[in-house]
C-alpha cells in the first residue's frame, strides 16, 4: 500500500495541517509515513501545497509527480493540479470555492461545500477539517479516531473549544461522503 | 523504547545536537535551513549553561564556533550553500588547528545565490577541503529524516574522536520535509580525553596554545602530515555506504542522500520491467567508499551516478571504477529534483 496525496489552497487555508493530520495519523498506526512542503518565496495569500506519503513499506521517493488524490481547497489549486492526477484517482474539491467542473472523466470526483459547512459551524477555517473528514471517511487510509488523536497532539496547548469545533468539523465531513455513498 | 516523533529534518537535527550534548549553537538564518536555527532559539535559551546566538554573519559565527571548539564543548553551527561558502576560512582554520564541531550545510541550488530549491552542487566544497590548503572534514550524508538524527549525533562522536570537524551534508528537501524519528538510546563509546588541550583559563597552570598557523614551514609540514594521518585513519575504519541488490545486477546506481532514495523507487520500478538495478548510497563522502565502487565494477560493468549537480561525486566514483567500468552520469541542478521516470529513461538508454 502506498497512498500519495497532494493537498493544496491558499495559504492560509491549512493545508499543511491537513498534511501534518494524515501524517501523524499514518505513524500513530504503524505505517511509514512522509509529509513534504512546497517552500519557496511564499506570501500571504499566495498558494500552498504538501505532499503526503502514507505506506506500509519504506518510503523511496518521497517526490511525487502524480497524486493518486488531489485535495484542491481553491481553484488555483484545481488548475495547477488536476492534470497530474493518476488514472483513476480521486478528486476532492471545494466545492465552496471551486465554479468549474473536474474537466477530466477518468477520475473520480467528491465534492464537498467544505466553507459552507465551516461557516454554518462558526468557523470558517475549519473547512480543511470538512474535507479531510471526507478525505478520510472515503478512503479509510486511517481511522477517524486516529485522525482525533493526531489533532490533540498537533493543537495540544490550544483551547479546548478549538479542538471541538475541528472534531465536529471532520465528523460532518465523513458524514456528507457516508450520505453519498448510501444515495448511490 | 521512546514514543515516535514527526519531526521536520532541520528540527530533528536540531533535536539530535541537543540530545548529544551541544549546547553551544551559532548561526545565521538562511532557507532552506532556518527552522534549525530557530529550534535552537527555542531550545537552547531556556537551557542552563548554553549558548544560542543569532551573529552578524555566517563568518562571525564559525569564528564563534572555532572559540566554542577551543575550550572542549561540542558546538554547531549550520547553513545553507551560500552561507558555507562564507564559513570556509573559519572551517580552514578549524581543521588546521584541529578542533571538533559540527557544520550542517543544507544544500540549495547554485552557483552564486542561486535558487532556494533542494541541490547537490556543494560535493565538491564538502569533500576536497572547501577552504584553502590540504584538509577534508569528515562528510556525512543523510537520506532521511530518522537518517539525519542519528548522523548528527554519530558526527559530534567522530569529531571528537579524529579532532576534526564533521560536516552534515544534506540539502533542502530532506531538511523540509517530515517523517517519523525516534531518539534511541545509544551507546556509550569511549572518546579520547579533551583535557590536554582545551583552553578553559591558565590560573595555576602552564600556558596553552591553540593556533591554525606555525611559521616554521618544518614544524607547518608535521602538522600537515599529522593531520593526513587522521585522513588515513577515517579512510581505513570510518567508511559507511548501504548497497542493494549488488548481486547479478544490470547496472549499479550511485547516489547519497535523498537522490539514492529516488533510485530505491527507481530500482522497484525497473524490476516490474525485468530490469535489475543495483544501488550503492555512500553515507561516508569523506571517507569515500572507493573499495565496496572498485569490488563491485569487477562484477557489473556499468554503473550510473545521479546527482543533483552537473557531475562531482562522479569523479570519485570514476576514480575508484578505475576503467574497469562504464560510469556514466545524470544530474538535474538549480534546485530541480530528477524524477524517478527520467532517471529510468537514461538508464535503458545504456541498457540497450
Amino acid at each position: 500500500m502506498l497512498e500519495r496525496i497532494v493537498i493544496s489552497g491558499f495559504g492560509g487555508q491549512g493545508v499543511m495541517l491537513i498534511g501534518r493530520l494524515l501524517a501523524y495519523a499514518g505513524m500513530i498506526e504503524g505505517k511509514k509515513v512522509a509529509w513534504i512542503p512546497s517552500y519557496g518565496p511564499e506570501m500571504r495569500g499566495g498558494t500552498a501545497n504538501c505532499t503526503v506519503l502514507i505506506s506500509s513499506n519504506e518510503i523511496g521517493s518521497p517526490i511525487v509527480s502524480h497524486p493518486k488524490i488531489l485535495i484542491a481547497m481553491n481553484q488555483p489549486s484545481l488548475d495547477k493540479f488536476e492534470s497530474n492526477v493518476s488514472d483513476d484517482g480521486l478528486i476532492i474539491l471545494n466545492d465552496s470555492l471551486i465554479e468549474r467542473e473536474v474537466k477530466r472523466n477518468d477520475v473520480n470526483v467528491i465534492k464537498i461545500p467544505a466553507d459552507d459547512i465551516a461557516d454554518k459551524l462558526g468557523n470558517s477555517r475549519a473547512a480543511n477539517m470538512v474535507v479531510l473528514g471526507a478525505y478520510v471517511e472515503q478512503s479509510g487510509i486511517v481511522k477517524m479516531d486516529t485522525i482525533f488523536k493526531a489533532l490533540e497532539k498537533v493543537l495540544a496547548g490550544r483551547n479546548k473549544k478549538l479542538l471541538e469545533l475541528n472534531k465536529e468539523a471532520l465528523k460532518q465531513g465523513a458524514e456528507l461522503v457516508r450520505k453519498g455513498k448510501s444515495n448511490g | 523504547m521512546e514514543e515516535k516523533m514527526l519531526m521536520k529534518g532541520n528540527e530533528a537535527i536540531g533535536e539530535a545536537a541537543i540530545r548529544a550534548g551541544c549546547h553551544f549553537y551559532f548561526g545565521y538564518p538562511i532557507t532552506p535551513q532556518s527552522e534549525l536555527t530557530a529550534y535552537m532559539a527555542k531550545k537552547l535559551l531556556k537551557m542552563k549553561d548554553a549558548v544560542f546566538v543569532q551573529a552578524e554573519s555566517e563568518i562571525a559565527a564559525i569564528n564563534m564556533v572555532y572559540g566554542a571548539a577551543s575550550t572542549g564543548v561540542r558546538a554547531m553551527t549550520s547553513s545553507s550553500s551560500p552561507g558555507i561558502s562564507l564559513k570556509q576560512e573559519g572551517i580552514s582554520y578549524i581543521a588546521c588547528a584541529e578542533l571538533p564541531c559540527v557544520i550542517v550545510n543544507m544544500q540549495r541550488g547554485g552557483p552564486g545565490l542561486g535558487s532556494i530549491q533542494p541541490g547537490q552542487a556543494d560535493y565538491f566544497q564538502a569533500t576536497k577541503g572547501g577552504g584553502h590548503g590540504d584538509y577534508h572534514l569528515i562528510v556525512l550524508a543523510p537520506s532521511s529524516v530518522q537518517e539525519l538524527v542519528d548522523l548528527t549525533m554519530d558526527a559530534f562522536d567522530l569529531a571528537d574522536k579524529y579532532t576534526n570537524p564533521a560536516m552534515i551534508l544534506g540539502d533542502g528537501l530532506i531538511g523540509q520535509m517530515m517523517e517519523a524519528v525516534e531518539f534511541k538510546e545509544r551507546k556509550k563509546i569511549n572518546l579520547p580525553d579533551k583535557e590536554g588541550w582545551t583552553l578553559t583559563g591558565c590560573k595555576g597552570r602552564e600556558k596553552k596554545y591553540i593556533v591554525p598557523f606555525n611559521l616554521d614551514p618544518y614544524e607547518m609540514e608535521k602538522l600537515n602530515l599529522k593531520i593526513q594521518e587522521k585522513y588515513n585513519k577515517l579512510k581505513e575504519k570510518e567508511v559507511r555506504y548501504e548497497t542493494v541488490n549488488l548481486d547479478n545486477a544490470d547496472l549499479i546506481i550511485v547516489a547519497y542522500g535523498i537522490v539514492a532514495r529516488i533510485a530505491k523507487t527507481v530500482m522497484s520500478n525497473a524490476k516490474k520491467e525485468g530490469i535489475n538495478i543495483g544501488l550503492i548510497r555512500p553515507i561516508t563522502l569523506f571517507p569515500f567508499p572507493e573499495k565496496i565502487i572498485a569490488e563491485t565494477s569487477e562484477k557489473v560493468n556499468k554503473f550510473l551516478v545521479v546527482e543533483m549537480s552537473m557531475g562531482q561525486m562522479v569523479e570519485d566514483v570514476k576514480l575508484a571504477v578505475n576503467g574497469k567500468a562504464e560510469v556514466n552520469f545524470y544530474g538535474r541542478v538549480g534546485g530541480v529534483i530528477p524524477t524517478q521516470s527520467e532517471i529510468l529513461t537514461e538508464i535503458k538508454k545504456y541498457l540497450k
